[in-house]
């Protein structure tokens, strides 16, 4: 079972409370009747799919029942951090050529592809 | 192939449903008056003092007046309970600061779990951390048991209050005492 730092209740809480709620940081445009549907539609359907680190909301719904945003990495299904909703987004991206800056007892887990080799 | 008869024990069909010979008896709670209270913190001064208690600010703590409890179930959401039933709409009438407060005495129902296996019962299908240290006296959390939502409230070492919706009681005593008749 994960457990998930909810920042309003300040400890760790079990992942049956929380529920996912998509993309963190979409800014709505300040002007939503003025962009083109091809800017609508990027604003409201696309979203980027990356191969590790993710900003999301969670809600912890069967908890506080508060929003907050967390930093996912979708490759090990850790949550790295969450913070309140409203702060700033943080920095995690590394910097060029060096390795992500990860908690120390976060280990890259083994992966189908990994071990077995990628199915062809 | 071995005698299944050998090992098996005999147990009754409604065996889950006794309760009070083992180590965690099940009690449905009395009749109380409940509120569902939400407010900004600049109106808790005045909301403790029309309630007579003191609002708890900080998460996982629930405060008590005689009968009456007020448990924090998120920033600015309490559980406001009454066990004698004094009406506690009323008292908000006259508090003057902006809040929100909804009736939901016969919203909820109320299971108390008691005796030495009471923590090992809840924890069948609640992922919280019941230990003392973590979840003490006084301590409360909206949280899930099974697949029903609950919120629990620790009011001794071995004695938790369970609220839940009218609707899920059934369900939650249900799965409470299937524990109970393993711890
Ligand atoms: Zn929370």
């Amino acid at each position: 079972m994960l457990l998930i730092h909810c920042p309003y209740c300040g400890e760790d809480r079990s992942e049956l409370e929380f529920r996912a709620a998509g993309d963190a940081h979409i800014a709505r445009p300040a002007n939503i009747a003025a962009i083109s549907d091809e800017e609508f539609a990027d604003y409201f359907f696309l979203r980027d799919n990356p191969k590790g680190l993710i900003y999301e909301r969670w809600r912890h719904i069967h908890g506080c029942g508060r929003f907050f945003n967390a930093v996912r990495d979708t490759v090990s299904d850790k949550f790295v951090m969450t913070y309140k909703a409203g702060e700033p987004k943080p920095d995690l991206s590394p910097a060029p050529g060096v390795a992500p800056a990860l908690p120390a007892d976060s280990r890259p887990v083994e992966t189908y592809e990994a071990t077995e080799g990628r199915a062809e | 192939m071995a005698d299944p008869f050998a090992t098996a024990a005999r147990r009754p069909a409604l065996a889950a449903h006794a309760s009070g010979a083992a180590r965690a008896s099940l009690t449905p709670a009395g009749p109380a008056t409940r509120l569902s209270l939400r407010a900004k913190p600049e109106a808790v001064p005045a909301l403790s003092a029309a309630l007579g208690l003191d609002l708890p600010t900080q998460p996982k703590r629930a405060a008590r007046q005689g009968e009456r409890h007020a448990l924090w179930l998120g920033p600015d959401e309490w559980l406001v309970i009454d066990e004698s039933e004094a009406p506690l709409l009323q008292a908000l009438d006259g508090a003057g600061v902006l809040h929100s407060a909804v009736d939901i005495s016969h919203r909820n129902a109320a299971i108390l779990v008691s005796g030495a296996g009471a923590a090992a019962v809840l924890n069948s299908g609640c992922p919280l951390n019941l230990s003392p240290a973590v979840f003490p006296i006084g301590a409360c959390a909206r949280t899930v048991l099974s697949k029903a939502e609950i919120v629990l409230y620790r009011t001794g070492e071995t004695d938790f209050r369970v609220e839940c919706w009218r609707s899920f009681a059934p369900y939650v005593l249900a799965v409470l005492a299937e524990a109970a008749a393993e711890v």
